[in-house]
């Protein structure tokens, strides 16, 4: 089993094939997206599949340390960041194959028309801990 | 067959039988470790073998269980000699050992998060593994965050009540945290409340359980089949809880009568007039403005003068809505969503529209971002047609 993080963006993705902004949907078409990400991560659930799936605001900070006994420096948010995670869900599953095949099912929720958004998502391998067996 | 333990009987137990092990000299972080060991081990046995005194079993076997703890560790030596002898009763306490633990868990030298977890574990009864899955963090965190909460509470004298103010706000945060898992937080609130209402005879405390008891009772139609968000003036009143509603009205009135009236008092009053309308379009709006009065001259928050906006909005005209709003600062949380209903009541849909966009962007969580975008593509597909 390998863990694969499936990752969505607000923005830094390519444009998804159906892109209207949910607010411009229906409130129908809104309620049939929610409904499809509920039944995929129960699905998953149901195939011992499933870790966990988050959503992140859209506004963030950046921080750093300022050396010994000053505050951390924050910056941000900012407007103009490229790349924006939106959320993600985390998978654990037998091969990067079904990686694969699950993004592309959760990319095919609905979105303006009752049709497929078509997003991007980016799936990303987590680096796991050392097999015991290693020759 | 025997029946299952009463699990809610059991915990209900926990707060004399702790206060009775700390009583005796047990040192409160070893007698709350032996009080959950007791109460693992009743759900085990009782089924089979129900004691006839529950309480009397729980005190022996968890003053046994202390006893072993504190034997196995030789460091601890010393102490084993003090509590060894057979426990003087000590002196009839003055202050019910149930409040004490309230006030200890409570304590102000704790974080909200470990008086939070404390209580539930201390006073509620709850394994770790409960109050971790209610809060959705590692078991681990949590077992870490209770035993450094002990600590913390060490070294503070059980003996005298604390700021009765402290404990309500815990079991406010306790009950607010909602129903995400198994362990119903907010029943349990709605019990620990109780309890503590038995235990003390506060104004505040009555007026916290009523507020409890009024919010519960709508709990039902608060959400869609769906999970999605049902705004009170759509809830189905039909459904709404008439025995918790007629008992939170019944013990705020008895609170207000004692005229020391405080925020908790005054939430509640609000809500029992929710409560009290058959429906959305009969709320009495110009008495619940001015109960919003009476909680921001209480407690001086932005956020109850921003709910006052709307209340004002709904007595007055949306524009009068509109003006008191216009004096709060536009960086409050869900002022956004308040501006844009109140812009659509006063019939502009585009300004609404946008401002419920807006406001779902900065939703705190994902059910009222979905409920706010919703609003703002009704609005827009109004607009289209």
């Amino acid at each position: 089993m390998a863990k694969y993080l499936l990752l969505k963006h607000y923005r830094g993705a390519p444009a998804s094939v159906n892109d209207v902004p949910m607010d411009q949907w229906t409130p129908e078409e809104i309620s049939a997206h929610v409904q499809y990400m509920h039944d995929f991560a129960a699905r998953l659930e149901g195939t011992g599949e499933f870790v966990d799936s988050q959503a992140l605001a859209p506004e963030g900070t950046f921080v750093r340390y300022d050396g010994e006994g000053r505050p951390p420096v924050t910056d941000g948010p900012f407007a103009e960041t490229k790349d924006l995670i939106a959320g993600w869900m985390v998978i654990d599953v037998d091969s990067y194959e079904r990686a694969i095949e699950l993004a592309g099912d959760l990319s095919a929720a609905p979105g303006a028309g009752g049709e497929p958004i078509h997003e991007w998502l980016e799936v990303r391998p987590f680096l796991a801990a050392p097999p015991t067996i290693t020759e | 067959m025997t029946s299952q333990v009463n699990e809610v009987l059991l915990r209900s137990l926990t707060p004399s039988v702790l206060g009775i092990l700390v009583r005796r000299g047990a040192d409160f972080a070893a007698a709350e470790d032996a009080v959950q060991d007791a109460l693992v081990e009743a759900v085990r046995v009782w089924p089979a073998d129900p004691p006839r005194d529950p309480k009397g079993w729980l005190v022996t076997v968890a003053w046994r269980r202390f006893l072993d703890a504190t034997r196995a560790d030789a460091a601890r030596r010393r102490r084993e000699d003090l509590v060894d002898e057979e426990p003087a009763p000590g002196s009839a306490p003055a202050v019910d050992d149930t409040l004490l633990l309230y006030f200890l868990c409570a304590h102000p030298s704790l974080t909200p998060s470990s008086a939070v977890a404390l209580t539930l574990r201390a006073v509620g009864g709850l394994t770790t593994r409960q109050i971790a899955q209610a809060y959705l963090v590692p078991e681990a965190t949590m077992a870490q965050r209770i035993s450094r909460a002990k600590r913390t509470v060490s070294g503070v004298r059980f003996d005298q009540p604390g700021d009765v103010a402290t404990v309500l706000r815990v079991l406010y945060l306790i009950f607010n945290e909602g129903y995400s898992s198994d362990v119903d937080l907010a029943a349990e609130a709605i019990r620990l409340t109780r309890q503590l209402a038995a235990a003390i005879d506060h104004p505040e405390v009555a007026g916290l359980l009523a507020l409890m008891l009024l919010h519960h009772a709508r709990r039902a139609t608060r959400t869609a089949p769906d999970g999605s968000l049902v705004p009170l003036a759509e809830q189905d009143r039909g459904r709404w809880d008439t025995e918790s509603i007629a008992e939170g009205v019944e013990i705020l009135q008895a609170a207000l009568a004692r005229d020391r009236l405080g925020e908790f008092q005054a939430q509640a009053a609000i809500a029992a007039l929710h409560a009290d309308a058959p429906t959305a379009e009969e709320t009495d709006w110009v008495q619940i403005v001015e109960w919003y009065d009476e909680l921001a001259r209480l407690t001086d928050s932005p956020v109850v003068r921003l709910n006052r906006a709307v209340a004002v909005g709904e007595a007055d005209r949306p524009r009068a809505g509109l003006a008191a709003l216009a004096a709060l600062d536009d960086s409050l949380p869900r002022h956004a969503a308040v501006a844009a209903y109140l812009h659509e009541r006063d019939g502009d849909l585009a300004t609404a529209a946008r401002l419920y966009a807006e406001a779902a962007q900065k939703a705190p969580n994902l059910a009222e971002r979905d409920y706010l975008t919703r609003q703002a593509a009704r609005l827009n597909a109004r607009r289209c047609r």
